[in-house]
C-alpha cells in the first residue's frame, strides 16, 4: 500500500501519470486534462459518491473517481462506451425522478444537469416520466426549495454548515422517499452570503435565491455555447 | 434548575402543560443517561420512542439544544428508521410482516382480520387512538410466520382466531406481556427475562452449536498466546464471514491489528434483516455468552477495549437477557478489566439496538448508524479496519462468524479445516423456511447440495428454492446439484423453499423488488430509482400487457445497479434477474407475442375523473 | 414510390405552434425542403385529414384529451416515421405543469375562479357537452401512447435541428448534432 503523499505511477485510459498518493481519481484526472463527468462532487468539499455519474473501472471493477484515491498500479478506465452509456442512463433518470420542466427553470442555461444532458445528447429519456408530486418551499426568506428539481446530490448538505457545524440542510426519510430539508428554525437567520453559496453550489434550480434570477439572457449563460467539462479539456497539453 | 417549558401550541389547554412539563423532565433524563452525546442520538430516540410510543415533535427542539445540533439533524436519523414515528402509534403498535414467506403461510387472512377486529386499515391508528396497524419488512421468524411484534414482544403463528384474541386482549388494556396465546418458546426462550412464544427449531446441531460449549474455555487459551498467533490461528482456519460477503476474517483482523491508531472497536453485526433469515436469532438466544468470548477474542487478537453488538430492533425483546449475559461475562472475568488474569486485557461490551433498517447490515452503515446517524452506507476506500466507528479502526464481524472462532481456537484451524471443501471450510448456519416439513436451523458443513439440503428437511414438488435471500439465486430443479459453498452458491444464511404451486413472478419477485425498494437508503441515484422502475416493468408484464422488450430492458436497466455503492442496491436487481435467467417461460407465457409497443394506456380510466368533475358520461370507443 | 418525394405530415397536439414556427424559422431553407418533400395533413397546408400512407409523421405536443389521443394513433397509422417534436410532445412540457393537480381545482381554475372569468359565469356552468373532447387525467406524453421513431428537443427545437434531422432522414445521411443545436429551451 502506497502512504498519502508518496509518488505513484497509475494508468488513465491507457496513458501513464505519475501522482501523489491520496489524490481522487478525479483530481488527478482534471490535473491532467482528463474530464471525467462529476455532478454531486464539489470541488473542496469532502465527496460522497451520491449521484454515481463519475463511475469509472479501476482495474476492471467499478469504482466513483471523485471517492477513490490514486494507488500505485492503478488502471483507470474513465471512458469505455459501457461507462458513458452508465453515465447517460444515469442523467436520464434524474430526468424522469424530478419534474424537470427546463423552459421554465431559473436555472436553465446554467444547470449541471442539463449541461450533462447536452453533452451527453441526450434527445429523451429511456424511462418513463414519473410525474411526482413534489411542493415548493418558499417559506424561508431567502430562499425557495423547489423539490421538483432536486436531484438529491447532497451538495447543499455537505457544503453548508452554521458555525457551529450545525446543519441547514440535511436528507429527510428514505429509499425514493427521501428528500433535502432546511431546517425551519436555522433557515430563518441564513444570511444573504449563505443564500447566495446555496444557490450556487446547488447544481440544478432546487434552491433559489430570491429576486435572482433570469438575469442573463439565453446564448450568454454557462453552457449555451460551452459544454460541461469543456474547460477541463482545454487544459490538455 | 428546571427545565425550560417547551413552547406550548394555541390548543394546548391547562391540564395538558403539565403532561408536557413532565414529557420534558422526561427526555432530560434520557439525553443525560446518554452524557449528552451526539453520537449516541440513536440510543436517545429509542428511548423516548419506547417510552410515549412515539418522538413528539416538541421534543426535538428540547434534544437539539441539549446536543447543540440542528432539528434537521435530527429529523434526518428519525425519519431514516421504520420504528421511529413522530405521530402517535397507538398505546399498542402492532407490526405484521409483510415478507414472501409471511404470504405463503396466510399473512393475508391475518392481516384482514386485525384490520377487521382493531377497526382501521394497514398504516392507520385506530380511532380511539389504542391500537395503530403497520407492516414491515421480515422480523426473523420465517420458519414461524405469520408473524408481528405487538409493543416489542413476539407472535408467532398467528391465525385469524389467534388475532380475534389477541385484539380482544390487547382491548381490554392488557398488559403485553400478559398476552400470550400459546405457551412459552423452548430454551431461553421460556427464561423469565425473555418470556417469548418463539421458537428456536433448532434442527441439526454441528460443531458451532453442539452442546457442552465451556464459556471461557478459548479465553483461557488465548490469553496465553500472542495476538499475532491467535490472528494465525484464525487466518489458518481459513474461516470467511458467514454474514453473507464472505471476506476472509483473519486477513480483516490482520489489517484492523496493523492498522494505526490507539483505539479500536469489535462490533458484532446481529442486524440479520435478509428476508428468509433467523439464525443468529437462535445463536442470540441460546448461544450468547459464545458470542461475547468470540468479541473478546477479536479483541484481544486486534488490540480493541470496547465491543458494540448491533442487535435489530425486531430482536428487542432479548435485550434483557443479553444484558444478563454480559453482566454474568463481568463476574466471571470473561469481561472488564484484566481478564482471565492476563494484564492489559481489558474489554467490554455494549448493546447497541436498530430502529428498522435492513441496509444497516451493511458494515459502514452499521457503523453510521451506531454513530447516530442515517444507516447510510459510507464510500470505501477507507474500509473500517482502518477507518471505522468514531473514525477508528474497526473489525465487524457476524454473528455466527464470532461463535466460530471460539470453536476454532478451542480446537483448532486444523481442526476445522476438516470440515466443509478445501475453499469453504467449516460448517454453515442455515435459516430454512417456505414449503417444507422442517422448517428451522441447520447446522451443515459446507459443500452440501441443494438436492441433500431438500431431503434433510423434508420438502417435495419444489418449484424453486431462494439461496441467500433476495439478494441472492432464485434456482430451478435442474440446478438442485449445485453446492453450498463460497465457490458456488454463496449464502449468508436464508434459504427459502417454494413448491409448486406458487405464483414465483407474483408472490416472490415482486414481494423482493418491494422489499429492496422498501429497504434502500436513497443515498444512490441508481438504486433509489432502478428497482422502481424495473417493478413498473414487472407489473406491467404482470397484467399481460407486456412485450418482449420489457424483459430486454429490464435485464438492461439491472446493470446500471452494478454502479451503487453498496451490496443492496448492485444486488437489488437479482430477484428479477435470476428469475429471467432461470424461469424464462414464466416471462414468456405472459408477454404478448407479435407486438413490439404496448402503451398501458386506458382511456376510460383516463378521462373519468375529468367527466365526473363536469358530470358526463364518458363516451369510449 | 421510387423517384416519388417523400410525404410529411404534422400535428400540434397540446402544444403551442412553436415547434411549427420554428420549422418555418429555416427560412429560406423551407424552399429547399419544399423540393424534397411534400405535405400531407398540416396546419401549414390546413389539410384536415389523411389524404395517403404518409413518410414521416411530426408530432409537437403532449395528450391534454381524448381528441389528441384520437389524433396521436391516427398519426400513428398513417406514417412510417413518428417524430416527437419539442418539450410538450416528448416529457409533457408546460400543460404537463397541471399534472398532480385535482382535475376538478384546475377546471374550476378556469371556468370559475381566474381573474378573466370571475364573475361572468354566474350561473357556474362547467362545459359538458358530449361533442367536446374529454379532458385526461393527466398530459400524457406520446411516447407513452404509441412507438415514437425519433426525438428532436427544444423549446422550440432549434430549425437546424429540425432541417438537420428531416434532411437527414430523407437522404439517409447522418444526422450532425452540433452542440448549439441541442437545448432543451
Amino acid at each position: 500500500m502506497s502512504t498519502n503523499g508518496s509518488v505513484i505511477r497509475c494508468s488513465i485510459d491507457g496513458k501513464e501519470y505519475l501522482a501523489k498518493a491520496g489524490k481522487y481519481i478525479n483530481d488527478v484526472a482534471r490535473e491532467n486534462g482528463v474530464y471525467i463527468p462529476t455532478l454531486c462532487n464539489v470541488i473542496g468539499i469532502h465527496p460522497q459518491g451520491a449521484c454515481r455519474i463519475c463511475t469509472i473501472t479501476v482495474n476492471g471493477r467499478m469504482m466513483t473517481a471523485c471517492t477513490t484515491p490514486v494507488a500505485e498500479g492503478m488502471d483507470i478506465k474513465t471512458n469505455t462506451s459501457e461507462l458513458q452509456d452508465l453515465r447517460k442512463s444515469i442523467v436520464e433518470l434524474m430526468y424522469v425522478e424530478g419534474n424537470h420542466f427546463c423552459p421554465a427553470c431559473e436555472k436553465s442555461g446554467n444547470c449541471e444537469l442539463q449541461a450533462l444532458a447536452y453533452r451527453f445528447q441526450m434527445m429523451v429519456s429511456r424511462f418513463p416520466y414519473t410525474f411526482p408530486k413534489r411542493k415548493i418551499d418558499a417559506r424561508n426568506p431567502k430562499l425557495v426549495k423547489n423539490y421538483n428539481r432536486c436531484i438529491l446530490c447532497k451538495r447543499c448538505i455537505r457544503a453548508i454548515k452554521d458555525e457551529q457545524g450545525r446543519s441547514y440542510f440535511a436528507f429527510r426519510k428514505r429509499g425514493h422517499k427521501v428528500e433535502v430539508g432546511i431546517d425551519v428554525d436555522l433557515g430563518k437567520f441564513i444570511s444573504d452570503e449563505v443564500a447566495q453559496k446555496a444557490m450556487d453550489i446547488c447544481p440544478v434550480g432546487a434552491l433559489i435565491k430570491k429576486e435572482q434570477a433570469f438575469r442573463i439572457p439565453i446564448g450568454k449563460r454557462k453552457y449555451d455555447k460551452t459544454p460541461i467539462g469543456a474547460d477541463v479539456e482545454s487544459h490538455h497539453v | 434548575m428546571k427545565p425550560p417549558i417547551p413552547e406550548i401550541t394555541d390548543e394546548l389547554e391547562i391540564g395538558e402543560q403539565v403532561y408536557q412539563v413532565t414529557m420534558v423532565e422526561i427526555v432530560h433524563g434520557i439525553i443525560k443517561k446518554y452524557g449528552s452525546n451526539p453520537t449516541r442520538l440513536m440510543d436517545i430516540l429509542i428511548d423516548i420512542q419506547s417510552e410515549f410510543r412515539y418522538i413528539p415533535p416538541l421534543v426535538l427542539a428540547e434534544i437539539s439544544k441539549e446536543l447543540n445540533i440542528s432539528n434537521i439533524d435530527i429529523e434526518q436519523t428519525i425519519s431514516f428508521y421504520h420504528f421511529f414515528s413522530t405521530t402517535p402509534t397507538g398505546k399498542y403498535t402492532v407490526y405484521l410482516n409483510n415478507s414472501a414467506v409471511a404470504y405463503m403461510m396466510g399473512r393475508e387472512e391475518v392481516a384482514q382480520t386485525f384490520e377487521r377486529e382493531v377497526g382501521c386499515k394497514f398504516g392507520e391508528v385506530s380511532a380511539d387512538g389504542m391500537i395503530g396497524l403497520f407492516s414491515t419488512s421480515c422480523i426473523g421468524m420465517s420458519d414461524q410466520e405469520p408473524a408481528a411484534l405487538i409493543n416489542g414482544k413476539l407472535f408467532t403463528r398467528l391465525t385469524p382466531f389467534r388475532v380475534k384474541e389477541i385484539v380482544r386482549d390487547l382491548k381490554a388494556l392488557k398488559h403485553i406481556d400478559e398476552i400470550i396465546v400459546e405457551g412459552l418458546g423452548d430454551g431461553a426462550n421460556a427464561l423469565p427475562e425473555v418470556h417469548s412464544m418463539v421458537q428456536n427449531n433448532i434442527r441439526k446441531k454441528g460443531p458451532i452449536l453442539a452442546d457442552g460449549y465451556k464459556a471461557g474455555e478459548a479465553l483461557k487459551k488465548i490469553v496465553k498466546m500472542k495476538p499475532d498467533d491467535v490472528i494465525a490461528e484464525v487466518k489458518a482456519s481459513n474461516i470467511r464471514g458467514r454474514g453473507g460477503a464472505g471476506f476472509p476474517t483473519g486477513m480483516k483482523w490482520e489489517i484492523c491489528r496493523n492498522s494505526p491508531g490507539d483505539e479500536k472497536y469489535i462490533f458484532c453485526n446481529a442486524d440479520e434483516g435478509e428476508p428468509g433469515t433467523f439464525k443468529d436469532r437462535v445463536i442470540l438466544t441460546e448461544y450468547p455468552k459464545m458470542l461475547m468470548e468470540g468479541m473478546a477474542l477479536a479483541g484481544y487478537a486486534v488490540g480493541a477495549k470496547e465491543g458494540i453488538l448491533y442487535v435489530r430492533h425486531e430482536y428487542g425483546y432479548l435485550q434483557k437477557h443479553l444484558e444478563k449475559v454480559i453482566e454474568g461475562g463481568r463476574k466471571k472475568n470473561y469481561l472488564g478489566k484484566n481478564i482471565c488474569g492476563r494484564e492489559d486485557f481489558d474489554f467490554d461490551i455494549r448493546i447497541q439496538f436498530g430502529a428498522g433498517s435492513y441496509v444497516c447490515g451493511e458494515e459502514s452503515a452499521l457503523i453510521e448508524s451506531a454513530e447516530g446517524k442515517r444507516g447510510e452506507p459510507r464510500d470505501r476506500p477507507p474500509f473500517p479496519v482502518e477507518s471505522g466507528y468514531l473514525g477508528k479502526p474497526t473489525i465487524v464481524n457476524n454473528v455466527e462468524t464470532l461463535c466460530s472462532i471460539v470453536k476454532v481456537i478451542v480446537h483448532g484451524a486444523q481442526w476445522y479445516r476438516s470440515m466443509g471443501t478445501k475453499e469453504s471450510s467449516g460448517t454453515k448456519v442455515v435459516s430454512i423456511s417456505g414449503d417444507c416439513k422442517y422448517p428451522g436451523v441447520y447446522e451443515i458443513e459446507w459443500g452440501f447440495s441443494v438436492n441433500d439440503v431438500l431431503e434433510m428437511i423434508g420438502a417435495s414438488d419444489v418449484q424453486a428454492v431462494q439461496v441467500g435471500g433476495p439478494s441472492g439465486t432464485l434456482i430451478a430443479p435442474n440446478e438442485f446439484n449445485r453446492t453450498l459453498s463460497y465457490t458456488d452458491l454463496s449464502t449468508g444464511g436464508s434459504i427459502i423453499i417454494f413448491g409448486k404451486h406458487r405464483d414465483l413472478l407474483k408472490d416472490v419477485v415482486l414481494n423482493f423488488t418491494n422489499f429492496f425498494i422498501d429497504e434502500s437508503c436513497g443515498s444512490c441515484s441508481t438504486c433509489r430509482n432502478i428497482p422502481i422502475h424495473l417493478r413498473t416493468k414487472l407489473e406491467k408484464i404482470l397484467n399481460a400487457r407486456g412485450v418482449d422488450k420489457d424483459i430486454q430492458e429490464m435485464l438492461e436497466w439491472a446493470k446500471i445497479l452494478k454502479a451503487s455503492r453498496c451490496g443492496l442496491g448492485q444486488t437489488a436487481a437479482n430477484p428479477i434477474v435470476s428469475s429471467i435467467k432461470n424461469f424464462r417461460p414464466l416471462y414468456d407465457q405472459k408477454i404478448q407475442h407479435g407486438k413490439d409497443f404496448d402503451s398501458s394506456f386506458d382511456m376510460l380510466k383516463a378521462v373519468q375523473e375529468s367527466c365526473d368533475a363536469v358530470s358526463r358520461v364518458p363516451h369510449v370507443h | 414510390m421510387e423517384n416519388q418525394k417523400p410525404i410529411i405530415a404534422t400535428a400540434s397536439l397540446a402544444g403551442c405552434f412553436g415547434c411549427h414556427m420554428s420549422l418555418l424559422d429555416i427560412d429560406d431553407r423551407i424552399l429547399n425542403l419544399i423540393e424534397l418533400v411534400e405535405f400531407d395533413k398540416s396546419p401549414i397546408n390546413d389539410l384536415k385529414k389523411f389524404t395517403r400512407h404518409c413518410d414521416i409523421g411530426i408530432i409537437e405536443g403532449g395528450c391534454c384529451n381524448s381528441e389528441n389521443i384520437h389524433m396521436l394513433k391516427e398519426f400513428r397509422k398513417n406514417c412510417r416515421i413518428l417524430i416527437s417534436v419539442g418539450e410538450c410532445a416528448i416529457m409533457g412540457g408546460l400543460p404537463a405543469l397541471r399534472n398532480g393537480i385535482p382535475i376538478r381545482e384546475c377546471i374550476e381554475e378556469a371556468y370559475w375562479q381566474s381573474p378573466s372569468v370571475k364573475g361572468h359565469n354566474p350561473e357556474m356552468i362547467l362545459p359538458n357537452d358530449q361533442e367536446l373532447p374529454m379532458l385526461l387525467d393527466r398530459i400524457y406524453h406520446c411516447h407513452e401512447i404509441v412507438k415514437i421513431d425519433y426525438f428532436l428537443p427544444g423549446c422550440p427545437p432549434r430549425a437546424d435541428l429540425l432541417y438537420d434531422a428531416l434532411v437527414s432522414i430523407i437522404t439517409g445521411t447522418e444526422m450532425k448534432l452540433p452542440y448549439e443545436v441541442i437545448k432543451f429551451d
